[in-house]
């Protein structure tokens, strides 16, 4: 019993370890981001200032400038990353299902091309893809970054979903084929709600993927019709290097809808993606 | 209807065969129409890209308006491996993934079996694990490049503070530090990830296993090597070849903390191959080093496989 307890107090305090070592670096990002420039680049540090200063976040959400390129970024990241997800899901669910449930020749074959695009380095695409954007007009402009995001989304979306179809039992699907449901109806009504983990373990690694998308969109854009929060921010810790205030003010911000969107779905990852490693 | 009857049709052999043929090639038709959308959507974008990449590391591009392009065979190749900051980068990424990939399953593995553990707010432990995943790789990089400020970043102040540093140190202004420092930043970001695959796995393992191992007064350390390390050797595989192929992909972290810097000391393959490709404007080079990437990362990623095969393990 004694052990027991030991045990238990040393994983308590294991936990609160990690805990503090997940939050404390945000913490200092949202501190500096309401402390006054003077008093952020003391020495020694002081922790906490005396007063909070809000004026970043003013700029960011009222200035022109800074604020304005902020904001149209802040729009574009939304944009690209709703319909990015959208589509990948949309075009996810479709193949998913196929890799589950038929039977066809070089199933495996195609599956293992579209998981083996993720060792693809973006770096060896950049150029032709930029070439062919431009002679598109698609260059600097919302639908083509969905475009390529997609093509990174989508080989994801099939993995987590494709596993996690195969772990629902086919009775349920073959008893409603009987009654006459088609193949596509039984997806809808049958395979789709006992899906929902999985959907939203998806749904979630497709957000953030696409929130977090870099270098296509560092080459891709070039003025605020479709600079995306990521670039936006790597520009400004460019230019305001002495300013860390601002750029962790801007940081915050662009972090926090990825933030809502893992904490609401964090209680579908680990269902969502069980059924995918376990598969022998 | 065809479902049911094709499963208990009666009748000769040659038959039944004819009937699954026919079922397998509905099925084939349907899949091909369900599959169609995904495959426009990822083959449609890169197959192009890979063919011109491939082509045009076969010729001499000196500048995006370059007119003359004369064809030089593997000779942009041979420049590549020539340069001695090819090799350089290519060891710093191997380094780079080397340490990474181990810190992020040896601590990862910790995390998970925390996840796991009975404690007294497990729903709000799980929620802030999940909290560094979701931070935007530039944001992250930003947040560090603050904390490792030689001037007045926290790690400064916070080691000075506790007497542990006497003076200030530019943890970025050091090639070696600077590279470690990366790799900190980034596991920072990547372990909750590993720590949830991770967790997935252990949650699949069947509760009359530990009810077994108690009954025979098996202790924790036991249990972990005897029934939790070897049932979690799927979702680790995974986690391995995921992370390995991320990390020796790396970029953007290294573009927004260090810009390749100081001296290089940061500038793994990937961002070597941009630096040729657009600073120097040497598309030639650029893309016969991102070819060069993709068959390093092939050849990583079928060794794993090997390894994996040999273990009766597989990725699908």
């Amino acid at each position: 019993m004694n052990h027991a307890r030991r045990n238990s107090v040393l994983t308590h305090v294991a936990a609160w370890i990690v805990a503090i070592c997940c939050l404390a670096p945000i913490g200092y990002m949202a501190l500096a981001s309401i402390t006054p420039q003077r008093t952020l680049i003391t020495t020694p540090l002081k922790w906490i200032p005396d007063h909070f200063d809000f004026s970043r976040f003013a700029t960011i959400f009222s200035g022109d400038g800074v604020g304005g390129a902020f904001r149209a970024a802040l729009v574009n990241s939304t944009v690209i990353a709703v319909s990015t997800v959208a589509v990948a899901m949309v075009v996810g669910i479709l193949g998913a299902y196929a890799f589950a449930r038929l039977r066809f020749r070089f199933r495996r074959t195609v599956l293992l091309l579209f998981l083996g695009t993720y060792m693809l380095p973006q770096i060896a695409l950049l150029i032709p893809l930029y070439l062919i954007l431009s002679s598109l007009g698609l260059l600097n402009t919302l639908t083509g970054l969905v475009i390529v995001d997609c093509s990174l989304v989508v080989p994801f979306v099939l993995w987590i979903l494709s596993n996690y179809f195969m772990t629902i039992p086919e009775d349920l699907e073959d008893a409603a084929r009987i009654d006459g449901t088609s193949r596509l109806g039984a997806l809808f009504y049958i395979v789709l709600p006992a899906a929902r983990p999985g959907i939203f373990a998806a749904l979630m690694f497709a957000f953030l993927l696409a929130w977090d998308e870099f270098m296509y969109a560092l080459v891709f854009t070039s003025s605020d019709a479709a600079k995306t929060l990521p670039v936006a921010i790597s520009e400004f810790a460019g230019r305001y290097t002495t300013d860390f205030g601002l750029v962790a003010a801007g940081g915050l911000v662009a972090a926090i809808p990825p933030l809502i969107i893992a904490l609401i779905f964090q209680r579908y990852i680990v269902s969502g993606m069980s059924a995918g490693s376990i598969k022998g | 209807m065809t479902v049911v009857s094709a499963k208990s049709a009666p009748g000769t052999p040659g038959a039944t065969d004819g009937i699954k043929r026919r079922k397998r090639d509905r099925q084939g038709r349907l899949a091909f129409w369900l599959l169609l959308p995904a495959a426009v959507a990822v083959f449609g974008v890169i197959i192009y890209p890979i063919f011109r990449t491939v082509l045009v590391s076969l010729f001499q591009v000196n500048s995006a308006l370059a007119t003359v392009t004369p064809f030089v065979g593997l000779g942009n190749y041979a420049q590549a491996l020539s340069e001695p900051q090819f090799w350089d980068s290519l060891g710093r990424t191997l380094y780079f993934t080397v340490v990474s990939t181990a810190l992020e399953l040896i601590v990862g593995l910790g995390v998970a079996l925390l996840l796991n553990a009975k404690l007294k707010a497990r729903w709000l432990f799980r929620t802030i694990v999940v909290i560094p995943w979701a931070i935007p790789t530039i944001v992250n990089a930003a947040m560090w490049k603050g904390i490792y400020n030689a001037q007045y970043g926290a790690l400064n102040a916070l080691l000075t503070q506790l007497g542990i540093l006497h003076e200030y140190k530019a943890w970025l202004g050091e090639p070696f530090t600077a590279l470690n420092a990366v790799i900190i930043a980034d596991a920072w970001k990547t372990i909750p990830l590993v720590a949830f695959f991770i967790l997935a796995g252990l949650t699949a393992i069947p509760g009359e296993l530990y009810e077994a191992a108690r009954v025979d007064r098996a202790g924790p350390w036991r249990i972990f090597r005897s029934i939790m390390l070897p049932l979690l050797v799927p979702s680790i595989s995974i986690v391995l070849v995921l992370r390995t192929v991320e990390a020796f992909k790396v970029f953007d972290i290294i573009y927004a903390m260090t810009g390749g810097g100081p001296v290089n000391g940061t500038s793994t393959i990937a961002f070597f191959a941009y630096t040729r490709a657009f600073s120097d404007q040497n598309f030639g080079i650029g893309s016969a080093l991102s070819v060069l990437i993709v068959i390093v990362i092939l050849i990583l990623t079928s060794i794993y496989l090997r390894l994996l095969r040999k273990s009766e393990m597989s990725l699908l």
